[in-house]
């Protein structure tokens, strides 16, 4: 299968969604700044809703009928709304660690480490 | 209230009197007055009014059954009865007849199946009279007793026991405990006598026994007195072996220990006794093995006849059989020799209680308690004890029983005799002088001198109590038994001395023939009557005659040479004479009431005989001729021995004359010193030394009975230690030896095995802890890759399952 070939369809989707989570993914990984993280974890979070999408969408399938309806459109919403409210936690736990560090560098964060 | 219900509970009464005495001083005795002398006052109270009790119910006894008016001695009926006897007629004597009696039961212990063990009454003449009796001489000795133990009042500093560091033995005074053992004792000779039932007999016997152990070893801390408790014991138990196994052979074939019948209110019978049962109404009260014995017997017939009989469906046919066939079988002499075996039982029981040969060798050592213990025991309660068993039981003899009893009784009196002829212990002149009488009483019983040899028991009790406080008032004194230090000590203490000769004159039967006499010379003479006349019908038994007679002149002479040794001539030993003086009021006032007692109890004019003759069991007067074993055996009535004047008067002139002799004897020896002792010893030095060693009965019974003993216990105990013990000690190593395993096992094994997983996990935990960083980053790399991995493995195992 050669999707540079093919018209456009959900696996592309899924391809843009999997290198957006890829991206999110190392962001989480290899940034020590509390906020990169947080970044990373909306580009996951985004990848994912691009699946939801995209797998929801009517007109990427080929016999125009969307096999979950509008589904994916509200898993999609949903996520995004569960990702303000987690940043917005987020944020705050990182203003609280840098109200008592000076800093947001997580891997200094390692207090509760067993 | 009539008799039947007065009897036992006066006699009840004294019997348990001492008892309730026994059990206050065991409780409060050491509180009792100043160092316990009040248990004296109590044990002598319950003693007194016990006796006060029993001449009650004599008296009441004598008020219903009055004594008949036939006097054995009066000379006119004698000589009509020697008539009619001389002309061949048998003597007229009132028909047989079961003596009358009282029996009943208080308290039943144990009823299960044909065995009922009671605590019950039987009373009859002897039984009132042996109450009388035996409550008398145990007060003189209580009250004497209280006198004589005086020392252990206080500290008591025994000279006889030898501590390590060289001090004699200081113990507390033991008056209370004296008085508390006199009281079970006494409350034991008692019960036995009043019993209604072997088994309650055989109980207070072994009471008897224990109490005799208790005071033989009063002085327990001196090894002789221990030793010599021990053998009694210890010999009494080879004599109540045989007696259980009479126990059983009685009972085991009668089915009843009763001695009378039960009646019920209206005087029916419902049950006979063993009395009965051996001499049945219907059999003219001769002695004939009773039915159960006959069955036991011939228990192999019976078991045919109820086996052809049940195969045809009839055990009533089968019950009439056997009856038939019962007298066929009881002609034919079944069962005959089970009788002889419970008679031959009894009286082993009576050999040891009695002290009679083989079983004599106890008697003399328990000489080691206290003297008023001696007197007691003597006396009135154990060794009269065999004595009375065997007249209670004599209904149950056969006349090879009575045989054997006769002839132990004679080897008895002259070993005793012998031997007391050359003792120098004062008591122990009187202990085998005692065996020798005893001999006589079972002469006496053995020959068919019922009334003879229990009338012997009752006056010998009066003056060998008399003669046992005589001595002991010596030792008292003197502070030593061996007659040699003694002498003249009639001036010293002349109550002692005078009621003592008042003893020996009873004992050897002092008395003008045919006249009048002291006590002993009427019950001696009517037992060496009847061992005439046994011999003169029996010629073979020639030697039971001789030994009766020369028993009587050894008596004179021991208890004279005893009497002279002491009273007489100078002092051997200034420092006992010096120390010598009269005994207190306390202790001589008893010796006085028992030497009168001793003087005259005898006389006919009290009719102690014919008390007992009330009691003589029935079908004992007739002659008895042929015994099933012995054919030719023939036991005369005890009548013919003083209405034949072939009989009596030879009788009399040689008791008279013997007895005569011996007194002579000792006399020209130790009164006038005609001839020196000294002397004739040295002639007879070899039989002197055989005498002097008792017989070697002592040695002889360690070599055959207590070497072997040694030896195999030693064997046993060899093995024990070298096998048995060697063997437990070696499993001992082995388990020992495995659990080490087990432990090391358990150790390195099965602890290792879960210390290791509990470490491993340990470790585990260790390290799985580093993974716990804390650092976000790490965990989040964590994750992505365990996803991945996570995805790359289902993916893995989803291609391969597809495929």
């Amino acid at each position: 299968m050669n999707l540079l070939a093919e018209p456009i369809g959900v696996s592309h989707y899924l391809v843009v969604g999997a290198v957006l989570f890829v991206c999110g993914a190392v962001c989480m990984a290899t940034k020590r700044n509390a906020l990169g993280v947080l970044m990373g974890i909306e580009l996951v979070l985004n990848g994912a809703n691009l699946n939801f999408i995209a797998f929801g969408s009517r007109v990427l399938h080929a016999d125009g009928q969307a096999s979950i309806g509008l589904d994916g459109q509200l898993i999609a919403l949903f996520v995004i709304v569960l990702a303000a409210a987690e940043a917005a936690v987020a944020l705050a736990i990182t203003l609280n660690f840098y109200n008592n560090h000076s800093t947001v560098d997580v891997d200094r964060a390692d207090e509760l480490k067993g | 209230m009539n008799l039947s219900n007065a009897l036992p509970t006066l006699l009840g009464i004294a019997w348990l009197l001492p008892l309730a005495s026994f059990v206050l001083i065991v409780f409060f005795g050491k509180h009792m007055g100043s160092h316990g002398k009040g248990a004296a006052y109590v044990a002598c109270g319950a003693i007194i009014t016990a006796f006060v009790l029993s001449a009650i119910a004599l008296f009441g006894w004598l008020g219903e059954h009055p004594l008949s008016a036939k006097q054995h001695n009066a000379a006119t009926e004698r000589g009509e009865l020697a008539k009619s006897s001389a002309e061949g007629v048998a003597p007229t004597e009132e028909p047989a007849a079961p003596p009358a009696y009282y029996s009943g039961d208080w308290y039943s212990l144990v009823e299960v199946g044909k065995l009922k063990i009671t605590i019950g009454w039987y009373i009859d003449a002897l039984t009132v009279a042996m109450f009388c009796m035996v409550t008398l001489i145990a007060s003189c000795i209580h009250v004497y007793a209280t006198g004589y133990m005086h020392d252990e009042l206080h500290d008591v500093t025994d000279h006889e026991v030898h501590l390590s560091d060289g001090h004699h033995l200081v113990r507390p005074g033991r008056f209370h405990q004296f008085f508390q053992y006199l009281s079970l004792f006494c409350f034991s000779m008692l019960g036995l006598v009043i019993s209604g039932n072997l088994a309650m007999t055989f109980v207070f016997w072994e009471l008897v026994g224990i109490c005799s152990y208790f005071l033989i070893g009063f002085y327990f801390e001196r090894k002789s007195a221990s030793t010599a408790a021990n053998k009694a014991f210890i010999v009494n138990r080879v004599g109540d072996f045989g007696f259980i196994i009479g126990l059983m052979a009685l009972f085991g074939a009668v089915g009843t220990f009763a001695y009378g019948d039960t009646k019920d209110a209206d005087g029916k019978l419902l049950a006979r006794g063993l009395f009965s049962e051996m001499r049945s109404p219907e059999n003219a009260y001769r002695l004939t093995p009773p039915d159960g014995m006959v069955k036991s017997a011939a228990s192999e017939k019976v078991g045919e006849i109820v086996q052809d009989h049940r195969q045809m469906g009839g055990d009533v046919a089968a019950q009439s059989e056997i009856t038939s066939e019962m007298r066929d079988w009881r002609s034919d002499g079944w069962g005959y020799g089970l009788l002889v075996v419970a008679g031959l039982g009894i009286f082993c029981g009576c050999v040891g209680k009695s002290a009679q040969f083989p079983l004599q060798v106890w008697l003399p050592d328990a000489m080691e308690g206290p003297t008023p213990v001696s007197a007691l025991v003597h006396s009135a309660t154990m060794v009269a004890a065999g004595v009375y068993l065997v007249g209670r039981c004599f209904p149950l003899f056969t006349q090879e029983v009575l045989l054997v009893i006769a002839y132990v009784g004679c080897i008895t009196l002259f070993i005793a005799a012998t031997i007391a002829i050359v003792a120098v212990d004062i008591k122990r002149v009187l202990a085998y002088s005692t065996v020798s009488q005893l001999g006589y009483m079972m002469l006496s019983l053995g020959v068919g001198g019922w009334i003879a040899g229990l009338f012997h028991l009752f006056t010998h009790a009066f003056f060998k109590s008399l003669l046992f406080m005589c001595s002991g008032s010596v030792i008292h004194a003197c502070h030593t038994n061996d007659m040699r230090k003694m002498g003249g000590l009639l001036k010293k203490m002349p109550y002692t001395g005078y009621t003592m000769l008042v003893g020996c004159l009873a004992i050897i039967g002092t008395g003008i023939p045919f006249v009048a006499g002291f006590s002993g010379y009427y019950s001696k003479d009517s037992i060496i009557a009847q061992a005439l006349s046994f011999t003169n019908h029996n010629p073979v038994h020639r030697v039971l005659f001789i030994a009766a007679a020369g028993g009587a002149s050894m008596t004179a002479f021991y208890m004279f040479r005893l009497w002279y040794m002491t009273f007489i001539g100078k002092p051997k030993d200034h420092q006992v004479y010096e120390h010598a003086h009269e005994s207190p009021k306390v202790m001589w006032i008893p010796l006085v009431i028992l030497a009168v007692f001793a003087f005259g109890i005898g006389w006919p004019m009290w009719g102690l005989t014919n008390l007992l003759e009330q009691a003589r069991p029935a079908g004992t007067l007739e002659t008895v001729k042929g015994a099933v074993i012995w054919p030719s055996l023939e036991h005369p009535s005890e009548e013919l021995s003083h209405t034949d004047m072939a009989i009596h008067v030879p009788a009399s002139i040689i008791a008279f004359s013997t007895a005569l002799a011996g007194f002579l004897l000792a006399t020209v020896f130790y009164a006038w010193r005609l001839l020196n002792p000294e002397e004739v010893r040295q002639q007879f030095s070899r039989l002197y030394q055989f005498l002097w060693h008792k017989w070697y009965f002592d040695e002889l019974y360690n070599v055959i009975f207590v070497q072997p003993v040694l030896f195999v216990s030693r064997r046993v105990s060899d093995f024990d230690k070298k096998v048995i013990d060697r063997f437990i000690d070696g499993c001992a190593l082995a388990v020992r030896g495995i659990s080490t395993i087990d432990d090391a096992i358990d150790r390195w094994f099965v602890d290792g095995l879960v210390n290791w997983v509990a470490s491993a996990i340990h470790s585990t935990g260790l390290s799985l802890r580093r993974v716990q960083t804390g650092r976000l980053r790490q965990y989040v790399m964590l994750i992505i890759v365990g996803t991945v991995a996570l995805f790359i493995l289902i993916t893995f195992f989803r291609s391969s399952w597809a495929g």
